[in-house]
């Protein structure tokens, strides 16, 4: 457990140093993602410990997204004023992007 | 009795353990109370959680940045997590060999119709420049949708609140979308899930089934991928 979370975090400092030494305008943990990506790739799988511990941060996923949500307190000015547009943008667009998706893939599978 | 109650909590406020504490206690009622609900997509326990929070923080007065100094310690672990999703795209490798076009087409009409629908439609009805750059990434996974934003000039608080807000409407939503569209297929059902509403939508899909949950993670990870690389040279040829 502490050796997998240890990883993961080394995996994140390298992306995050990469960020910052070649300018990409990709988020450092997105870099480390992909490293980690190539280095299974290359290793030819992942080690039992590292998959435990990349599963229990991941079962608890949606909890990691609570302390941003609660930040919505922050922006109530803001969404007072443009609340309409936000939310005809973000139902819109949530369902037009789950059509196209799934209509786009289901007709490449024939 | 209630000026001893209000004095013990403006001196616990003021620790970091307070607000990490009500984080995991808020979400486990929430996800209490979603079990019960037999996971109706409604009871969203993000969506729970968030309210319960905001209640307090407003019913107490204590600021978002007081107790952001404890909730820090969940929002970190957003970073390793997403680094993480190397582990379950790396096991989902032979099913992305085998459906690699569906998968890549599938993915990138969904990513240009995730950023452009938002945009377009925001624009439309006149949200401002600042809301549209941190509403355009909303349906990539938090970690990912915030930097985007931090880089081109969104607000990357509010894109996490829009982010989270997408999440939960995917979950909500994409039963009746893809029922109505008569996909039945869970690999393209997960898919479109994750593409659309990121971990939000995969906890959801996992919640189904084990193909779909893997499909959305896989869809989340690829999308987040694309996403930031993509959407920096969509504003440079939107802005200049």
């Amino acid at each position: 457990m502490l050796g997998a979370l240890t990883l993961l975090l080394v995996y994140q400092l390298a992306g995050e140093a990469i960020v910052q030494l070649t300018g990409l305008p990709v988020p450092g943990p997105v870099i480390g993602m992909l490293l980690l990506f190539l280095t299974l790739l290359a290793r030819g799988g992942a080690p039992g410990k590292l998959r435990g511990t990349s599963q229990a941060l991941l079962s608890h996923l949606s909890l990691l997204f609570v302390p941003a949500g609660v930040g919505v307190m922050l922006h109530f000015e803001r969404l007072g004023e443009e609340w309409l547009a936000l939310a005809v943008a973000l139902v819109a667009s949530t369902v037009i992007t789950i059509g196209v998706t799934a209509l786009v893939m289901r007709a490449l599978q024939r | 009795m209630s000026g001893r109650f209000s004095e013990i909590w403006v001196y616990l406020a003021t620790s970091p353990l307070l607000g990490l504490t009500v984080t995991l206690v808020a979400y486990q009622a929430a996800f209490w109370l979603y079990s019960r609900l037999k996971l109706n997509p409604l009871a969203n326990p993000v969506a729970i959680s968030v309210a319960l929070l905001v209640a307090l923080l407003w019913a107490t007065g204590t600021p978002y940045a007081t107790y952001f100094e404890g909730a820090q310690f969940v929002h970190f672990l957003l970073g390793p997590a997403t680094v993480a999703l190397a582990v379950p795209l790396y096991a989902n490798l032979e099913r992305l060999k085998k459906t690699l076009v569906p998968i890549a087409g599938g993915l990138a009409a969904g990513s240009l119709a995730a950023v452009l629908s938002a945009i377009g439609i925001g624009w439309a009805l006149g949200a401002s420049r600042e809301s549209l750059l941190s509403l355009a990434p909303k349906s990539v996974t938090t970690p990912i949708a915030m930097g985007i934003a931090e880089k081109l000039g969104g607000l990357p608080s509010l894109t996490a609140v829009l982010v989270v807000a997408t999440g939960i409407l995917g979950a909500v939503l994409a039963r009746g979308t893809l029922n109505l569209l008569r996909i039945e297929d869970h690999a393209v059902r997960g898919f479109a899930v994750g593409v659309a509403a990121h971990g939000i939508g995969t906890a959801r899909a996992f919640q189904v089934s084990e193909t779909m949950g893997a499909f959305a993670g896989l869809a989340m990870g690829l999308n987040g991928l694309l996403t930031a690389f993509l959407f920096p040279l969509l504003v440079r040829l939107w802005g200049g």
